[in-house]
């Protein structure tokens, strides 16, 4: 499947850039993901637990960078094992330019599922998919620039006051 | 006066009381001491090298008794296909080896590459999880699309094939230029290029298998979901394992469905055997749901190209037609026949038309095998062949009824030689087509169309006459088409002492209720009650030999080899009779249980021979054996050719594109009907397969060849409410004239006529609501494919 999409990022692309290369922030920002090693350079590895349908599984793997263009273009690319429930592999090309509100985020995302994921689930992949990118660049979005002002309910929902905490520590950390 | 016992009575089916009340023996209830489990390692991608299988970790797991990877079987042989088809330019088809367990490349997801052996199924299933995260694939391009493949010579599903070609096949080629010539010359030429959505069979008992060994006498035993165990027992110990056969026991008992699908040997019936050997144990096997929908063999997938020659007044001249058919990433067993002799030699139809040609190509691609499937290639020609004649009659604006009877062939013209090779003994395909007409109330049709209008759906009317050529076939024939098999059947009656019967049949009972009919027959003959006859089937052991059940032979076929061992048991007790009542045996005669000297009233029940035979006292022992027993072989004449005329009615919701059969006639010419009752049911099980292909069931891969629909959540079994009521009718019986029985076979029929008639009232419907853009919609006819077209 196929998909993109783009959204505003109060912050300036070289924010943006740094963040999208820190594991930490991939960490935060993947939904469901609990363990990301490695650098840009080599590579990360990820750790990341989801539910597609009536599928669950821990999917471990690769994550590279690719096609860099520094503090403009990036194509993440993944491929995850999940044992019995079969893979995920995909890549989103993520683009940057430089608009007034900060930094315009653009991405293409390609996905692919095989094994289990595709016999039990691909009627619900491409709507999984979408939520998946959807939360991702929200929480990314958030960690870069903090919660949206006067959306305190988005602070308290999500996962409770500890990630309430967090939103914006990037933008903290690097301000 | 209907008959209440021996043939044509509606006898229940006395199988059901077992199988109604949770008493049947399956495959997986089967529960042997010290057996252990296997669990198959499939492939997740649809082409792949295995660049490493690391049985290490799994085999040290616990509970873990050995792993099989492709490497422990690449010297024994590999699965045959059963038919050899040659290419038009002569040259023999591609076989390419089909071994137990994928060995260096990976060919569809599902194909098995390792297999785990452990105590328990949990420790089995732990271990092959662990096996395919120690497994390396090289993914490599997915082949899924058969035009794409057959133009791409480089990327193959098989190494050595270079266009994954399995073969180019004309039908009859000798006849191609005059069949050019007449579509050239044809006044009205129609074409229509079509989707045969591929099925999975769906079986209601998974595919299972137990192996055995005993080190002590070197014997096998195959316990398997088998239609036919003889055949399968030759597969599994001639051809891959070589066992010698009279060392090998297959049993298949209670089978819940095949379908076609349990034809075919597999892999993990030859995998469990050599397990059990290796570890001197029973190995058990049970597909999962899923491991069903990406291993069993398919049915169906072709697209084709139709062409229509005709007269202005839709006299059919000329039938071309051009097909891919989708073999799969291995020749499953069947597989080349089925796109073949059980399809391109039924282009012509039940029409007198003067010149058909049929092309196929058979195409290799990184999907599941595809085989014979309820109908067998004789679904895809009625479904070629009664689409474009529908659409023929739009385009020339003729009357579909008024087109058909134009074209049947008519009753005087029988026995007739077709341009594709067949002879049709006897038919009467008028006599159908009025029954229909009549039952399905054609007439008050406008009047329905109009209350249906009323509430905002759309009413069509869509018919198809069909025919099949079943209960395959002469040897003889079949062998100089291509077959590696004959195609006879046997049985024994065995009379015992006390008068009772057991019937050892070749035909095996996975659903069909054999064990009433075949009783019912002998009863009849021998003028005994049915209970008195036993019907044995499914186990090699047991019976003398069987081909099996499939193609709707089983009645033909292996019922007229059990009437021919009745004949003979008939025969010798008249040998008897003549003995002790002291008559010549011409004299003799038999009928209503009794021998009788011709005008006299001395007579012997059949119970008195047969004890007579057992306790040979007063006997004739100089001249003739004791007991009573006899087998016999019956190799069939011809195929049988039972026709019919099917009557589909829908509504359709212009607003949704739901489609709703309201009614469904089908009046059939099966000859001879032995129970109208069982009959029945058949017709109504294969007319629910022929409207779950047209409007609900599809197979799809994606294009890296990724199955998804492989559980009942994603793939649309009709339920139902999405069918109707039937009306089903076999009064216009043509006995068959070449079996004693005077049978054709029932078991394909509604899976063979429904499909077109569903889509030509889709079409219908639409076409009555304005929509004249929409020359055909590709099966399943969905809502969204509806919807699609209305507003396309």
């Amino acid at each position: 499947m196929q998909m993109s999409d783009s959204r505003e990022i109060k912050a300036s692309p070289e924010a943006v850039w740094a963040a999208i290369l820190n594991p930490e922030v991939l960490r935060e920002c993947i939904p469901g993901c609990t363990e990301v090693t490695g650098s840009p350079a080599e590579g990360f590895e990820a750790s990341v637990t989801q539910k597609v349908g009536p599928v669950k599984a821990t999917f471990k793997g690769a994550v590279t960078l690719s096609d860099i263009i520094e503090g403009r273009q990036v194509t993440i690319s993944g491929e995850g094992k999940g044992g019995p429930a079969g893979f995920a592999k995909g890549g989103a090309k993520v683009m940057l330019e430089p608009v007034e509100a900060g930094t315009r985020l653009s991405y293409e995302v390609e996905a692919h599922v095989g094994g289990k994921l595709a016999q039990l689930g691909s009627r619900i992949i491409d709507g999984f998919a979408k939520k998946m990118a959807d939360d991702f660049f929200t929480r990314f979005q958030e960690a870069v620039e903090g919660p949206a002002e006067g959306d305190e309910s988005l602070a308290e929902s999500g996962e409770g006051g500890e990630s309430g905490q967090k939103k914006g520590w990037f933008k903290r950390l690097i301000s | 006066m209907p008959k209440d016992t021996g043939i044509g009575a509606s006898s229940k089916r006395r199988e059901d009381v077992r199988f109604l009340t949770g008493k049947g023996l399956y495959t997986d209830d089967v529960s042997l001491h010290a057996q252990a489990h296997a669990v198959m390692v499939r492939s997740t991608v649809a082409h792949g090298r295995i660049v490493r299988i690391d049985t290490s970790a799994a085999a040290a797991m616990p509970g873990v008794l050995a792993v099989f990877t492709g490497e422990d079987f690449a010297a024994v042989g590999g699965n045959p296909a059963g038919w050899l088809i040659n290419s038009r330019d002569g040259t023999p088809m591609r076989e390419p080896k089909r071994p137990v367990l994928a060995h260096g490349k990976v060919r569809h997801v599902g194909d098995a590459y390792a297999a785990v052996i452990a105590e328990t199924y949990q420790q089995a299933k732990d271990a092959a999880e662990q096996l395919a995260a120690d497994t390396e694939i090289e993914e490599l391009p997915a082949i899924v699309d058969m035009k794409a493949a057959v133009a791409d010579a480089g990327n193959r599903v098989h190494d050595e094939i270079p266009d994954n070609l399995c073969f180019d096949w004309g039908w009859i080629e000798d006849n191609r230029a005059a069949v050019d010539a007449a579509m050239k010359a044809a006044p009205h030429v129609v074409t229509l290029e079509l989707v045969n959505n591929r099925l999975v069979p769906n079986a209601m008992e998974p595919r299972a298998s137990i192996g055995e060994y005993n080190p002590g006498t070197g014997d096998y035993k195959l316990t398997t979901t088998s239609q036919n165990p003889h055949l399968t027992r030759l597969l599994v110990a001639a051809f891959v394992m070589g066992i010698p056969e009279n060392k090998l026991t297959v049993v298949a008992p209670d089978v819940g469905g095949g379908f076609g699908s349990k034809i075919y040997h597999y892999g993990e019936e030859a995998l469990v055997l050599a397990a059990a050997k290796k570890l001197g144990r029973p190995v058990r096997w049970t597909a999962e749901r899923t491991e069903s929908f990406l291993s069993d063999a398919h049915g169906r997938d072709h697209v084709t190209k139709i062409e229509l020659g005709c007269t202005k007044e839709g006299e059919i001249l000329a039938i071309r037609t051009e097909t891919l058919a989708n073999v799969g990433a291995y020749l499953s067993n069947f597989s080349t026949a089925t796109p073949t002799f059980l399809h391109g030699t039924l282009m012509a139809g039940p029409y007198k038309v003067p010149h058909v040609y049929v092309n196929v190509k058979a195409v290799f691609t990184n999907t599941a095998p595809v085989d014979a499937y309820r109908g067998a290639g004789r679904p895809e020609a009625t479904y070629s062949l009664e689409r474009v004649i529908d659409k023929m009659c739009r385009e020339l604006n003729l009357d579909p009824f008024e087109v058909r009877r134009k074209n049947l062939l008519t009753p005087d013209q029988f026995p007739y030689t077709t341009p594709v090779g067949l002879v049709y003994d006897t038919g009467n395909y008028q006599a159908t087509l009025d029954k229909a007409i009549e039952l399905g109330n054609v007439a008050g049709f406008e009047k329905r169309a109009a209350e249906s209008k009323a509430r905002g759906k759309l009413r069509g009317m869509g018919l198809s006459t069909w025919i099949e050529a079943c209960g395959i076939a002469p040897s003889h024939l079949v062998g100089v088409l291509g077959s590696r098999v004959g195609l006879y059947d046997a049985a024994t009656v065995r009379v015992n002492a006390t008068g009772n019967i057991s019937v050892m049949t070749g035909a095996h009972s996975h659903g069909q209720g054999h064990e009433t009919v075949f009783a019912q027959i002998v009863a009849e003959r021998l003028g005994i009650p049915e209970s008195s006859v036993e019907i044995v089937h499914g186990d090699t052991s047991k019976i003398p030999f069987g081909m099996g059940s499939y193609g709707s032979r089983s009645l033909a076929v292996c019922g007229s080899a059990m009437n021919k061992a009745v004949d003979k048991i008939i025969a010798k007790g008249k040998k008897i009779a003549a003995h002790m009542l002291e008559a010549a045996e011409e004299d003799i005669s038999f009928a209503d249980g009794k021998f009788s000297v011709a005008g006299t009233d001395k007579a012997k029940t059949f119970g008195e021979i047969a004890f007579s035979a057992y306790v040979p006292h007063n006997y004739p022992l100089e001249t003739l054996e004791p007991g009573l027993e006899e087998t016999a072989f019956y190799d069939p004449g011809n195929f049988t050719y039972p026709a019919g005329a099917y009557i589909c009615e829908v509504e359709v919701d212009p607003d949704t594109g739901k489609v709703d059969v309201v009614a469904f006639t089908a009046a059939d010419d099966f000859g001879n009907v032995m129970n109208p009752m069982i009959v029945e049911g058949q017709v109504h099980g294969g007319v629910g397969q022929g409207i779950g292909q047209a409007l609900c069931e599809n197979t799809s891969y994606d294009e890296n060849g990724q199955l998804l629909t492989g559980s009942f959540m994603d793939y649309a079994m009709p339920r139902a409410d999405d069918v109707p009521f039937y009306t089903v009718d076999h009064s216009c019986s043509t006995p068959c004239t070449h079996n004693p029985l005077g049978v054709k076979g029932c078991g394909e029929a509604g899976a063979i006529g429904t499909p077109p008639a569903v889509v030509n009232a889709v079409i219908d419907a639409l076409h009555r609501g304005g929509m004249t853009h929409v020359t055909h919609i590709d099966m399943p006819v969905s809502p969204h494919r509806v919807w699609q077209a209305i507003n396309g």
